[in-house]
């Protein structure tokens, strides 16, 4: 026992409940125990090492692997049938569509001499997954016992809380436990844990708790805690490395090592830039500063008509469209000063998000933005003939080819047809978004997802007179 | 085809495989059911030849434009694999790649699975060549099957290539690297399943990702939710900007006499065009190429003039009457006639062998004039390039289409420029005239020789300007104010300098000296840079047929829809349907006559009216025959019709119905198009 608390550090009563649950080997232990909480709250190591340590037949399922149901059962079958047989003896691969037969094959393998007389644990990882898998698996998991009559236990391990599993149907409720987040203290002593053996436990102890000081306020997952603490560890030892200061120096050592950090959590942490590069700035010692992060390349290239959509499209989905007249064509009226914009108008446009647009108004505005003198439909309209030949061409015809050509033909032919896709390749590279469902053939809506920010820096591109002469209606929606 | 159901429905039939393939050779195309003599076969062959030596040429230039790339590339995956053994990371890396994307949408994990664990097994058959699950393929997609086949094929390799094995030792266990393209369009969770799996599986399935980015590398924080992201060790790479690419590719394929096929201004602008302003798509571009070359071999019966110098020659002896006659009626060539002496006119129009000795030295003066003019095009490049707002363009090839067009010495444009040439510092114009010397010298010919000792001269005295330099600074120095600055100032101090001329005539020697530089490039430019269209001959090398391309590039259905109704004669070539401007044919199609009228109506169109008119229209050219049935029938057949031909239109999108108001459809377009 001395042993597995050395190994679980911070869990002693969690553990210990456990124990209790499982009681003796050929005990019957309870039907299914749900164990939750948050990332690296240490679930699925402390059940490995538990079941590790205490020499149990267990099987240890991940849920994001098995992505069928076929997968999943006959995955825990197979496993199982590894514990049952001999080392040298290769057992047969057993295949297994259903449920059903999940029980029947699972009554016939755990009859083995080996898994007799002592409870068999069966342990899901992520089982929130389950949950979009077919509706019988999860009830039936959770009374396994009582369907095989074998002295089975399954373990489920998820994030999320029992009751967004709990079916509309009822089902047996498991026995659930929690494991809290770490305290502060507890994150100190587990980091703690695994210093390097060249250095002294109370030396490493001190890098950990100017580490957790800098990044405790933005992140306590474990994981990521451990990554990071490897990885500026070198920084931290540098001075003794060089002999400019001693272990019990730690003065010197937080002057050396705090902006260091600061500047890894703006960088790495974010994953800005890769930790293999981080490895190599610390080595040269040169200035992070050069190294320009992943958010640094915010410049898209984009053709110039896809240009003028996506502004459009941003123009569409931030101003209302009652405002559209006023905006865009040239004769538009008197405009009444007074109670121009509703009340729920005042508000800015930007802090309620885009809207969702028909595609006749963005092309009805597209044509007022696009300078007169490019004669765009002509143009834009074979670009849409080339899509089609080349998508009818290809032996599996794409799902948005097909949507294309029945919306320009059905409803939108006169104008529409001709951008659909310039519209539809700017869908793709998920700077619009297609609003409601695939299906909707006649009269889709979109949304704009860019920033004024991306929207600024493509209208200063170069066609320069289209900033020039919309800036007021960028600014006028923005307000 | 027959089916044995009782129920009615859509089957599907799988077509026959009879061989009814009748093969014509490709080059029989060309022959356009006219005779042989305007060598068609020749034509094919040389259009082949020509294609194949562009095709390479793009290759070559995409590979070294890439180069860096790809190198930079290697070695990360190289440095990335040694570090598998220490680091517990997924190792993902990700390149911008330019690309249009295409609509290759994974469906989800388990498609995605089975497609990496099929081509990954493939791509192993292909090495291993005796691997025989087949079978066991598709039943099993799990990363547990992948791992277990990647350690199985390691170990597999390792006894069998003991000598390989000795040669890369760091290559023990190999990265599957896997390539995603358009991250954008795949489904999220399927892309972040696929990382949390496989990252999980890192230590016995070494995995390198490369994700092809068409947007902006903060997509990947926009897919990928933290916890997956931090699994993710990630580098960039960005390749080459697309227009640069252009620039290169135009560079290599059009600006060099390797290739003797060129296009005219109208057909480059086309090409550019869609170019920059749809989809930013080199390979499209390469393919508009590729279809002007075949338009040009297949359209110009001259074309078979359209190839090597010496080539060509030989050819011209081999012409046909017929040939002969052809070069005769080219514009170009009848411009060159009237300019000659009556004699020679004569000679010209009857003899043969005249002709053709003459066609030669054409032909040979062609390729002189190309030389020169692209030499000479880069150095106007050089020196107008670096002028502040560009005005004869930033880009060569926009340079290269105002020469094409006309006489770039009589556009305004030009003035400017020149204008602005004479305001240059003399460090700016010694750079320019150093870069122009490169120019010339890095050509072989030797027309130009003298071209490049007056450059250097002019160098020369630039340097010997220094030393006499120091004594007279008086003048000399509002010259040296006039460093690049913006237009306004350079107006400005334009006017002051005129000012200045006319109160005092005196010129420093550095502002004679300019002017003669300024002088200099301009009778090149005058000498050399003539368009195209006033060489005789040159409708063999320049394809020029830019409707032709853009009928077939940049096709406009809308326009040939409105067509097919509006005039159906142009499509269906049926003598009855020829009609006079604006009146309706009443033998024409009903979906023609329903077309017409309703262009008729406003936005809302009354059914009755319209099925009234239509029948008016419709039993007006029945009249003759109609005694057979009665009327009633008639009517009722006409009625069908009427509705055949709305509901048609209707399929179209000119129409829809609409709730406004009761027995009306709503029009959708507007105008005659």
């Amino acid at each position: 026992m001395a042993h597995l608390e050395n190994l679980v550090l911070c869990r002693e009563s969690q553990v210990s409940t456990l124990q209790s649950l499982f009681g003796e080997r050929h005990h019957f232990s309870f039907p299914s125990i749900f164990i939750y909480g948050h990332t690296a709250s240490g679930k699925t190591y402390v059940t490995q090492t538990l079941l590790k340590t205490l020499e149990l037949p267990h099987v240890f399922v991940n849920c994001v692997e098995c992505f069928t149901l076929r997968l999943l059962l006959e995955q825990i079958l197979n496993k199982l049938n590894h514990l049952s047989s001999s080392e040298d003896a290769c057992p047969t691969h057993i295949t297994c569509e259903t449920f059903n037969d999940f029980v029947r094959l699972f009554k016939q393998v755990t009859k083995a001499e080996s898994l007799k007389d002592q409870t068999v644990y069966i342990v899901l990882d992520k089982a929130e997954y389950l949950r979009d898998m077919e509706a019988n698996l999860l009830p039936g998991f959770l009374r396994l016992q009582e369907l095989t009559d074998r002295n089975v236990t399954v373990i489920l391990l998820s994030e999320i809380v029992w009751e967004k599993f709990r079916p509309n149907t009822g089902c047996f409720e498991p026995f659930v436990l929690y494991f809290p987040d770490y305290s502060i203290g507890n994150l100190q002593k587990i980091l703690s844990h695994d210093h390097p053996p060249e250095y002294s436990a109370d030396f490493y102890a001190a890098y950990i708790n100017i580490l957790l000081g800098v990044f405790y306020t933005v992140c306590r997952d474990l994981k990521e805690l451990r990554h990071l603490a490897v990885l500026n560890f070198p920084k931290y030892c540098e001075p003794v490395v060089k002999g400019e200061a001693s272990e019990r120096d730690t003065r010197k050592l937080w002057r050396n090592v705090e902006p260091h950090l600061k500047k890894a959590m703006q960088t790495v942490y974010l994953r800005e830039i890769s930790s293999s590069q981080w490895e190599k700035i610390q080595k040269d010692d040169t200035d992070p500063g050069q190294l320009k992060g992943l958010s640094a390349y915010t410049h898209v290239e984009l053709p110039y008509y896809s240009k003028f959509i996506l502004i459009a499209a941003y123009l569409a989905s931030y101003n209302p469209a009652r405002t559209d007249k006023r905006f865009f064509l040239k004769h538009h009226g008197k405009i009444k000063k007074t109670n121009f914009l509703k009340k729920h108008e005042k508000t800015s446009n930007h802090l309620l998000g885009p809207k969702p647009f028909p595609l006749d108004r963005l092309l009805a505005i597209l044509y007022s933005i696009v300078d007169s003198r490019v004669a765009a439909t002509a143009n834009i309209f074979s670009q849409c003939l080339r899509c089609w030949v080349s998508d009818l061409q290809r032996p599996h015809g794409a799902p948005c080819s097909a949507e294309c050509f029945l919306s320009c033909r059905r409803t939108f032919l006169p104008t529409a047809f001709l951008e659909l896709p310039l519209i539809t390749s700017l869908v793709t590279l998920q700077l619009l978004t297609l609003v409601g469902h695939d299906d909707q053939l006649d009269g889709p809506k979109y949304k704009c997802t860019v920033s004024l920010d991306f929207i600024r820096a493509i209208a200063r591109g170069p066609p320069k007179t289209c900033l020039q002469t919309h800036k007021n209606r960028l600014t006028m929606s923005s307000h | 085809m027959a089916t044995s159901s009782v129920s009615k429905g859509c089957f599907v039939f799988k077509p026959n495989f009879k061989k009814r393939k009748i093969s014509v050779p490709i080059e029989d195309y060309f022959n356009k059911g006219k005779d042989e003599s305007e060598d068609s076969k020749l034509r094919f062959e040389t259009y082949h030849l020509i294609w194949q030596q562009m095709k390479c040429e793009t290759q070559r230039l995409q590979e070294e434009l890439n180069k860096n790339l790809f190198d930079s590339l290697i070695e990360f995956l190289q440095k990335s694999h040694s570090g598998f053994q220490k680091n517990s990371k997924d190792w993902g890396s990700q390149i911008k790649l330019r690309e249009i994307p295409t609509a290759a949408l994974v469906l989800d994990l388990k498609h995605f699975l089975q497609k990496l664990v099929s081509q990954l097994m493939d791509c192993c058959v292909d090495v291993e060549s005796k691997e025989e699950e087949s079978a066991q393929k598709k039943t099993h997609c799990s990363m547990d099957s992948l791992s277990s086949w990647y350690t199985n094929v390691t170990q597999k390799t390792d006894p069998k290539m003991p000598r390989k094995k000795r040669t890369s030792s760091q290559w023990q266990s190999p990265p599957v690297v896997l390539i995603l393209k358009d991250m954008e369009s795949f489904t999220t969770k399927v892309l972040q399943d696929f990382i949390i799996i496989s990252s999980q599986h890192l230590h016995e399935f070494p995995l390198i990702l490369i994700f092809g980015i068409a947007t902006s590398p903060i997509i990947i924080h926009r897919l990928l939710p933290h916890a997956v992201s931090s699994l993710l060790c990630i580098e960039l790479f960005q390749s080459l900007s697309c227009k640069e690419h252009l620039t290169t590719v135009l560079d290599k394929l059009l600006l060099t006499t390797q290739f003797p096929f060129k296009l005219s201004e109208k057909v480059l602008q086309i090409l550019t065009n869609i170019f920059l302003y749809h989809d930013f798509s080199i390979q499209n571009f390469i393919k508009g190429l590729q279809l002007s070359l075949l338009e040009h071999f297949y359209s110009q019966p001259l074309s078979v003039l359209c190839c090597s110098l010496p080539e060509a020659k030989r050819r011209i002896h081999s012409l046909s009457d017929n040939q002969c006659e052809n070069i005769r009626r080219l514009p170009s060539f009848r411009r060159y006639v009237e300019k000659q002496a009556s004699e020679k006119q004569v000679a010209l129009l009857t003899d043969e062998r005249f002709l053709k000795e003459e066609a030669q030295s054409l032909l040979e003066n062609l390729y002189v004039y190309h030389t020169n003019y692209f030499l000479v095009l880069r150095c106007l490049h050089q020196f107008t390039s670096s002028l502040p707002k560009y005005p004869l363009g930033r880009q060569i090839r926009e340079l290269y289409c105002t020469c094409l067009e006309k006489n770039i010495w009589d556009s305004e444009e030009y003035a400017s420029a020149l204008q602005l040439l004479r305001m240059l510092a003399k460090d700016e114009l010694m750079t320019i005239l150093e870069k122009c010397f490169k120019v010339f010298k890095s050509s072989s010919e030797k027309q130009l020789g003298s071209t490049a000792k007056k450059i250097e001269e002019l160098l020369a005295q630039f340097q010997s300007l220094d030393e006499a330099k120091e004594e007279e600074d008086t003048s000399g120095s509002h010259s040296k104010g006039l460093q690049k600055t913006d237009l306004y100032h350079l107006q400005k101090s334009l006017l002051e300098m005129k000012e200045l001329r006319r109160t005092s005539k005196k010129q420093t020697k550095f502002e004679v000296l300019r002017e003669k530089v300024v002088n200099f490039i301009d009778s090149l430019v005058r000498e050399y840079l003539l368009p195209p269209d006033t060489q005789p001959l040159h409708e063999a090398v320049y394809f020029s047929a830019a409707h032709t391309l853009r009928e077939h590039l940049n096709a406009a259905p809308r326009v040939a829809l409105h067509t097919a109704l509006n005039n159906p004669y142009y499509y269906l070539k049926n003598e009855a349907l020829k009609s006079e401007e604006g009146c309706i044919p009443n033998v024409a199609p009903d979906i023609c006559i329903a077309y017409k009228l309703h262009l008729e109506c406003s936005r809302l169109i009354n059914l009755v009216d319209w099925s009234e008119a239509f029948a008016t229209v419709v039993t007006a050219a029945e009249k003759m025959d109609a005694n057979s049935i009665t009327s009633e029938e008639r009517n009722e057949i006409i009625h069908a019709r009427f509705i055949r031909a709305v509901s048609e239109l209707e399929l179209l999108g000119f129409i829809k119905p609409t709730k406004q108001k009761t027995d009306h459809v709503a029009r959708l377009t507007w105008g005659g198009c």
